[in-house]
């Protein structure tokens, strides 16, 4: 990764240091304003508080299950959901960006949808699957699906000219043509739009949780809500900010990796 | 038959409303199993002319038609080799060559022996799981080249296939193309600015005017290779030597210095 322009990259242990220093003063911040006992510990609860809690959530369970079985349960709706909305956006974003008719049919509709948030399809995620695994799937899905498809599409739409006249003069099929020269010409593109899509599906998961299910993160925070336990919601808040910047270190790994490999492809 | 006629072929861009013509009616018939050679001014509709046999462009008006049936897509019996190669960066230099076949749908005991054939015949042993991008411009080339010649293709349509490569390997190439012509001649056009590896390669070469391209004369080579027995020498620069080669060379070039004249008007 490089710096912003004009700056050059810090050296390796100042840059940590300004990661630890950055955190430090947050929790730093977070402990004085605990401790000046000008906000109730109702109001924000005190870091070691929710450290207290976690350790809690963590032995005994909470609305049924523990926080790590609520998580599990949440990673697995996450897979779902963004496993679906890449399995169905990349080869159809693919197919859009190949076939004239179908980027003319869906792109109109497709650019209109995704505008809305994917929180707004919760009455009919309850109502179509329910609010079990479905449901919160679906939404998921919503979250994760537009950027998995727009750049698989632009990928496809952007591929050299001259790749594409190559392919059709040796006699290439649409499905070899898709395969095999707009699929692996997008792969920097997918993958980017796929970390994107794993972001916002990570994102939408919460939302999901929060109206319909029966556990997982986002249920785990409703109830801490209900029972009037902040330290209870602040421990969903960290679990998912934790997950999510995991998921997406690595994801970004995996896309440092595909751009090293192919970095040495390009001409 | 594979010959490659061109009907009062025109060609009009339209651009903000307005018409630029670019090719004012092209009548020529590239005989099966000729070599043709193109050169003309820059912007000429040479390339243009190319891109129509391979089916990637249509005329405005005017028909092509390869083998008596009117080009309208592209198609592995008219391989092109285009200037910037256009190998598939992720594909092996073996997966090149067999995109095509496997197109076609070979069985892959016959794929193999034709790749192999054609990777010898190349001069590309070894370098069957390299990349693109870890070959030279001009093992590139030869990589395109094989891609195409391997479909045992009617029509070899060459877009400059030599402009991107340095002098050497552009000598080197022009005479294993001339090898290649003579075990297995191909209707070939090809489209050239360099006058020298026109009159070296075709049996006939096409001048064109600048744009809107159209033809200005077309000069017979074959006879004059055969009558002074230019296949008596093994090295390009003992051919380019000959005086008959170097009287062609310089009615083309006038021809075309013609063309320049008027363009500074």
């Amino acid at each position: 990764m490089s710096a912003r322009s004009g700056q050059a990259p810090l050296p390796r242990f100042e840059a940590t240091g300004l990661w630890l220093a950055g955190l430090g003063g947050f929790f730093g911040l977070w402990t004085l304003v605990a401790l000046s006992g000008a906000v109730s510990a109702q109001f924000l609860p005190s870091p070691w508080a929710v450290v207290e809690r976690f350790g809690e959530l963590a032995r005994t369970p909470f609305v049924g299950h523990t926080i790590q079985e609520h998580l599990v349960s949440s990673i697995g709706r996450y897979l779902a959901g963004f496993g679906l909305a890449a399995m169905i956006g990349v080869p159809l974003g693919l197919m859009m960006g190949w076939f004239r008719g179908l980027d003319d049919a869906v792109t109109p509709l497709f650019e209109a949808i995704r505008f809305v948030a994917p929180i707004a399809w919760v009455p009919f995620a309850a109502l179509w699957f329910g609010t079990g695994i479905g449901g919160p799937v679906l939404i998921i899905f919503m979250g994760a699906f537009p950027p998995a498809l727009i750049n698989a599409y632009r990928g496809a739409k952007f591929v050299e000219p001259r790749l594409i006249e190559a392919g059709r003069m040796l006699g290439a099929s649409d499905l070899r043509m898709i395969t095999q020269v707009l699929l692996p010409a997008s792969v920097p593109s997918i993958v980017a739009g796929l970390r994107i899509s794993a972001g916002l599906g990570w994102q939408s998961l919460v939302g999901a949780e929060l109206i319909v299910a029966s556990s997982g993160i986002g249920y785990l925070m409703v109830k801490g809500q209900s029972a009037i336990s902040t330290a209870t919601v602040m421990c969903g808040m960290i679990a998912i900010g934790v997950v999510g910047y995991a998921i997406d270190a690595l994801l970004r790994a995996v896309e440092a990796h595909i751009h090293r490999r192919r970095g040495r492809n390009a001409r | 038959m594979s010959d490659i006629r061109f009907s009062g072929v025109t060609r009009v861009f339209q651009r903000d409303g307005r018409e630029f013509p670019t090719l004012a009616g092209i009548d020529l018939a590239v005989a099966d199993r000729e070599f043709v050679a193109i050169v003309g001014p820059s912007g000429c509709g040479k390339t243009t002319c190319l891109r129509m046999a391979a089916g990637l462009e249509f005329p405005t008006t005017g028909t092509v038609a390869v083998g008596g049936r009117i080009v309208e897509s592209p198609g592995p019996e008219r391989a092109v080799v285009f200037q910037q190669f256009a190998l598939f960066p992720w594909k092996s230099v073996w997966d090149n060559i067999d995109f095509g076949l496997k197109c076609k749908g070979e069985p892959g005991a016959g794929r193999r022996a034709r790749i192999e054939q054609i990777i010898g015949v190349m001069g590309l042993q070894g370098y069957e799981s390299a990349f693109p991008h870890q070959l030279s411009g001009g093992m590139q080339q030869r990589v395109a080249i094989a891609r195409a010649y391997v479909l045992e293709p009617d029509v070899l349509l060459m877009d400059e296939p030599f402009g991107a490569l340095d002098a050497q390997t552009r000598t080197v190439m022009q005479e294993e193309l001339v090898r290649l012509a003579r075990v297995n001649p191909r209707t070939v056009l090809f489209i050239t600015h360099a006058v020298d590896e026109a009159v070296y390669l075709a049996d006939r070469v096409v001048v064109m005017t600048r744009r809107p391209g159209a033809i200005r004369e077309i000069v017979d080579v074959a006879s004059v290779r055969r009558a002074e027995r230019w296949d008596r020498h093994e090295r390009i620069e003992d051919v380019m030597d000959q005086e008959s080669f170097v009287h062609l060379r310089t009615h083309i070039w006038r021809l075309l210095r013609e063309q320049q004249a008027r363009n500074d008007h």
